[in-house]
């Protein structure tokens, strides 16, 4: 590899500078610095209306900042999978030509997706008889098409069963293990996608603190926003890991 | 064979439907049914004007559907449920643009031509116009069909993509326009929706992938217009009406013809 581009791909992915956005008068987000490196995973958490959604879309282009400035890598390449797909049920979809938006690809590269995803005997399916889980693999598997440096999931496991959404986020780890892609998630699922992550951002607004799953666990704006509750949990999620069965943090 | 009016009329109705069938298919996806409604009966306005003006109808309603539209864009979002906005100004629309054809003096004008369409009367000029606007909107939609579909399936997924859905939206704005200033003399104002709506509905049980849906839409818009207009000249019905009611029929049978093969 010349040391030129091996120079581009050790930048930071994506670093936002002092961001503040506002819609319809209401202040979302203000003095907002976050940087993603390459092969790293970031686990963005925060309450209800904290931004976390607004701060993704930010990243990904469907937001402008009214402050500050988002960077991107030149070349930055983004899968993006959304929060939830409403398809509507007129729209007719196979999994197949759905992996063919925007851009038509073939046969094979479509297969390795899906399988990369785990879902791959599904390409003939309409994609609104797939399960929950299924569907959010096919939205992973497009999103894994163009090959990201940088991989953005919204909430993507929401209306997933426990073992599913943990299921769903090993997967998600493997993929970024293979392909070497950073990954950018919100969640509200707190035990199961800290023991994911490399590093969590606790956002309410502002950031109110970040650092890795233990630091932020044991930060006491974290614990503000969160209660005791899901240290707890985190260690039960880790000593348990392999398991698919352990306890909900809000009990 | 452009002197027989009966080919003329037949040629119009297999242009707009055409047209109509493959926006249609957005139309049902994006539930714009209401919003295309609003658009056409504007056209009754920009009718009312372009004779008040003496300019060309097509361009009269385009012009007042393509303001329609651009308004109801933008103001959907502010305060009022989508449906109510469009109610109101859809049939605002429709009672001034009745309002304003009455006090067009001298002009005798027959107003269940515009209402109800009036195919027979398709000139040659008039039959190039639809063509050339039919043509226009098909082109148009196959042109940004992928970006079409993106911005349809979810918003956040097309940004992501380099996709700006608000300019995709602007898109089938414009089409629908053109197709409402085209079919107003085919279908007339008030079934300008059901060539929009019907064929797409009607084609949704076989379609596996939007592209076999549009298709079908087509072929079911298009033989409405044929069979239609074979059923009014026949039958010696309306042949706007006509069109609508057979385009109708082969959704129900299309519906059934479903229910029985699943079984």
């Amino acid at each position: 590899m010349p040391p030129l581009r091996k120079g581009i791909l050790m930048q930071p992915l994506v670093q936002t500078h002092d961001i503040a956005v506002s819609f319809g008068g209401r202040q979302v987000l203000s003095h907002v610095a976050i940087t993603i490196n390459p092969g790293e995973i970031v686990t963005i958490v925060g309450p209800n209306g904290s931004g976390k959604s607004t701060l993704l879309r930010l990243i990904a282009g469907a937001v402008k900042p009214d402050h500050g400035q988002v960077v991107r890598r030149p070349g930055l390449r983004i899968g993006y999978v959304p929060q939830k797909l409403q398809l509507d049920p007129t729209l007719p979809m196979t999994v197949r030509r759905f992996l063919d938006l925007p851009r038509r690809c073939d046969d094979a590269t479509a297969l390795a997706a899906l399988e990369e995803a785990g879902v791959s005997p599904a390409a003939d399916r309409q994609m609104s008889d797939l399960s929950g889980g299924q569907f959010q693999r096919v939205l992973l598997a497009r999103a894994l098409l163009n090959q990201p440096d940088l991989l953005i999931l919204d909430e993507a496991t929401q209306g997933l069963d426990q073992p599913g959404s943990a299921a769903f986020y090993q997967r998600i780890e493997a993929v970024r293990d293979k392909l070497g892609c950073g990954v950018l998630m919100v969640s509200h699922e707190l035990h199961v996608v800290m023991s994911a992550s490399d590093r969590v951002i606790c956002l309410n607004g502002h950031v109110c603190c970040e650092g890795t799953p233990d630091v932020v666990s044991s930060a006491p704006e974290y614990r503000e926003l969160f209660g005791t509750g899901t240290g707890g949990a985190l260690a039960l999620y880790r000593h348990e890991h392999d398991h698919a069965h352990h306890h909900n943090p809000e009990d | 064979m452009f002197d027989d009016f009966l080919v003329r009329a037949t040629l119009a109705g297999v242009a707009v439907a055409m047209a109509a069938a493959v926006l249609g298919c957005f139309v049902v996806w994006r539930r714009m049914a209401y919003f295309g409604d609003a658009t056409a009966h504007a056209a009754i306005l920009g009718v009312a004007l372009s004779l008040g003006l003496s300019i060309s109808i097509f361009a009269g309603a385009m012009a007042v559907a393509v303001i329609m539209a651009l308004i109801v864009a933008g103001l959907s979002g502010r305060g009022y449920a989508e449906d109510t906005l469009l109610g109101v100004l859809a049939h605002s629309a429709l009672a001034f643009g009745l309002v304003a054809v009455s006090f067009i003096p001298d002009v005798r004008v027959d107003l269940g031509a515009y209402l109800f369409g009036d195919i027979l009367a398709v000139g040659k000029t008039d039959l190039a116009v639809i063509w050339i606007g039919a043509l226009a909107v098909v082109g148009l939609i196959a042109w940004r069909w992928s970006r079409l579909l993106m911005a349809t399936l979810n918003a956040d997924l097309a940004f992501a993509s380099g996709i700006h859905p608000r300019r995709e939206q602007l898109v089938l704005t414009l089409a629908l326009a053109i197709v409402v200033a085209v079919s107003i003399k085919v279908v007339g104002a008030l079934l300008i929706t059901a060539l929009l709506i019907i064929p797409a509905a009607a084609a949704r049980p076989f379609g596996r992938t939007p592209e076999a849906m549009a298709l079908g839409a087509v072929v079911i818009g298009v033989a409405s217009a044929v069979l239609g207009m074979f059923a009014a000249y026949q039958l010696d019905t309306p042949t706007g009406p006509t069109i609508v009611s057979v385009a109708a029929i082969l959704f129900v049978l299309s519906n059934l013809s479903r229910l029985l093969w699943s079984r």
